[in-house]
């Protein structure tokens, strides 16, 4: 089939970060090879080309690469929406204001937790009261804030789940988005997805808090929850379906259609170091796998919400049953759904530590 | 009241498909050319009335259906954070 246009480029465009958070989005191996400025600039126009209108550089930490500037500054000439997901750590006033110039349209900062000492434990990281800093400094610079904060059990234990407080934190730092984002269960989460899962209580205290604060905040600040799979009925539209409206461009150059697509090792995803991104977008065999409805098994094949949820995450699928192809098992309907049911039993149960990614990018395991 | 877009919202002109974007942060929509032409005008310096007047003129339409359509706009956008 002929590709859909992408309208977001996400640039992950470093896995170097001195943070080791037991969630990361970056895949268990990580990547060292980093591509040049002059080769993600090419990157940016391939993609602008193909119909991109936003970019998120993110990695990693983004401003662990200098030339993040340059590329802010190509993606802005190019006209496009430039959004920078940062955790703060490495930024100073004089580069944010730099950053500011070449163009970013938006800053995203991560937060771990709303109190200090416990977003340090979860970062592995001395480093929350700098973001405090960081933050301060982007709304000082009257660049557009959101706050992001994944969401597990280290937050969102009961009574008094963290949602309040990551709140008042919006509020009082004048951010105009606050994204709630519980824990994906793909890479490092689901290596520590026994640590990590929260109870169906918890869940539902803290959706409830959200839902609150969102009509409350209406207009003023954009409070988004995002649910996690585990305790639904439904598969999440995952990307808006597979290589459809995102295109992932990881540190090497490889092009994928999400942060995790890298740990279906049964695909072999190409390089902008071997062919132009348009190529690659239009007829790579990898990104070809997914897109439409032709590969649906069934249940999703003749199901009424095939394209509402495009069946789910291929990355889960995976994971979880060692077939990319098969429906999620976040479905209720799917065969394997019990997989589900068995690991939210399973919560709590690792007697080990948390699973970490080194700093230098080498895995190591600490105790707890 | 004079409304103006939010700092963090962008007005685009998309090349690929002749039509006008808003874009924010990691989110889009796409305006009909009535709503561009108004979105275009929401800089803080008109209020609804002007900015309805302005285009009634230009395109030769009744002022009092031109307001309704800037007034659901700016209400619209409002409720979604991105007016200034």
């Amino acid at each position: 089939m002929s590709a859909p246009r992408p309208y977001t480029l996400i640039a992950e465009v470093t896995h170097r970060c001195p943070l080791a958070c037991p969630y990361c989005s970056n895949p268990l191996e990580l990547v060292h090879d980093e591509l040049s400025t002059a080769a993600w600039e090419r990157v940016l126009e391939d993609a602008e080309e193909l119909g991109v209108v936003q970019v998120h550089f993110t990695g990693g930490e983004p401003l662990a690469r200098r030339d993040l500037e340059a590329l802010v500054g190509k993606a802005h000439a190019l006209g496009v929406y430039t959004n920078l997901v940062t955790s703060g750590i490495g930024a100073t006033r004089e580069r944010l204001a730099a950053l500011r110039d070449a163009g970013v349209d938006h800053v995203q900062v991560s937060i771990q937790s709303a109190r200090a000492e416990r977003a340090d434990a979860i970062a592995d990281y001395q480093g929350h009261a700098r973001k405090l800093e960081v933050i301060r400094w982007v709304r000082e610079l009257g660049l557009p804030l959101t706050l992001n904060c994944v969401l597990h059990a280290g937050n969102l234990d009961e009574p008094a789940n963290e949602i309040d407080e990551l709140v008042a934190l919006a509020e009082q730092t004048g951010a105009d988005r606050l994204e709630l984002a519980n824990t994906q269960y793909v890479a490092w989460a689901l290596a520590n997805r026994e640590a990590l899962l929260p109870t169906r209580e918890q869940l539902e205290a803290a959706a409830e808090r959200a839902t609150h604060h969102k009509q409350r905040l209406a207009g003023r600040i954009d409070v988004l929850f995002v649910k996690p799979d585990y305790f639904g009925t439904t598969p999440k539209a995952c990307m808006d379906g597979w290589a459809r409206r995102f295109i992932h461009v990881g540190p090497d150059g490889r092009v994928f259609p999400c942060h995790a697509a890298s740990t279906i090792t049964t695909l072999s995803f190409e390089s902008v170091t071997d062919r132009p991104l348009a190529q690659i977008w239009h007829n790579s065999p990898a990104l070809e796998a997914f897109r439409g409805e032709l590969w649906m098994p069934e249940p999703c094949a003749s199901c009424e919400r095939k394209d509402v949820d495009f069946g789910g995450c291929r990355c889960q699928a995976f994971a979880l049953t060692g077939d990319a192809g098969a429906t999620d098992p976040a479905c209720e309907r799917s065969p394997h759904h019990h997989v589900i049911d068995e690991a939210r039993l399973s919560r709590g149960r690792s007697a080990r530590g948390l699973l970490r990614r080194g700093r230098s990018s080498a895995r190591s395991r600490e105790a707890r | 009241m004079k409304p103006k877009l939010a700092a963090k919202v962008r007005l685009k002109h998309d090349r690929h498909d002749d039509q006008w974007l808003l874009l924010y942060p990691e989110r889009g929509q796409v305006l009909n050319a009535t709503a561009a032409a108004i979105a275009q005008r929401l800089d803080g310096t008109r209020t609804v009335a002007a900015i309805a007047e302005e285009l009634a003129r230009e395109h030769g339409a009744p002022v009092a259906e031109v307001e309704a359509d800037v007034a659901a706009l700016v209400e619209q956008l409002a409720a979604k954070g991105l007016l200034a």
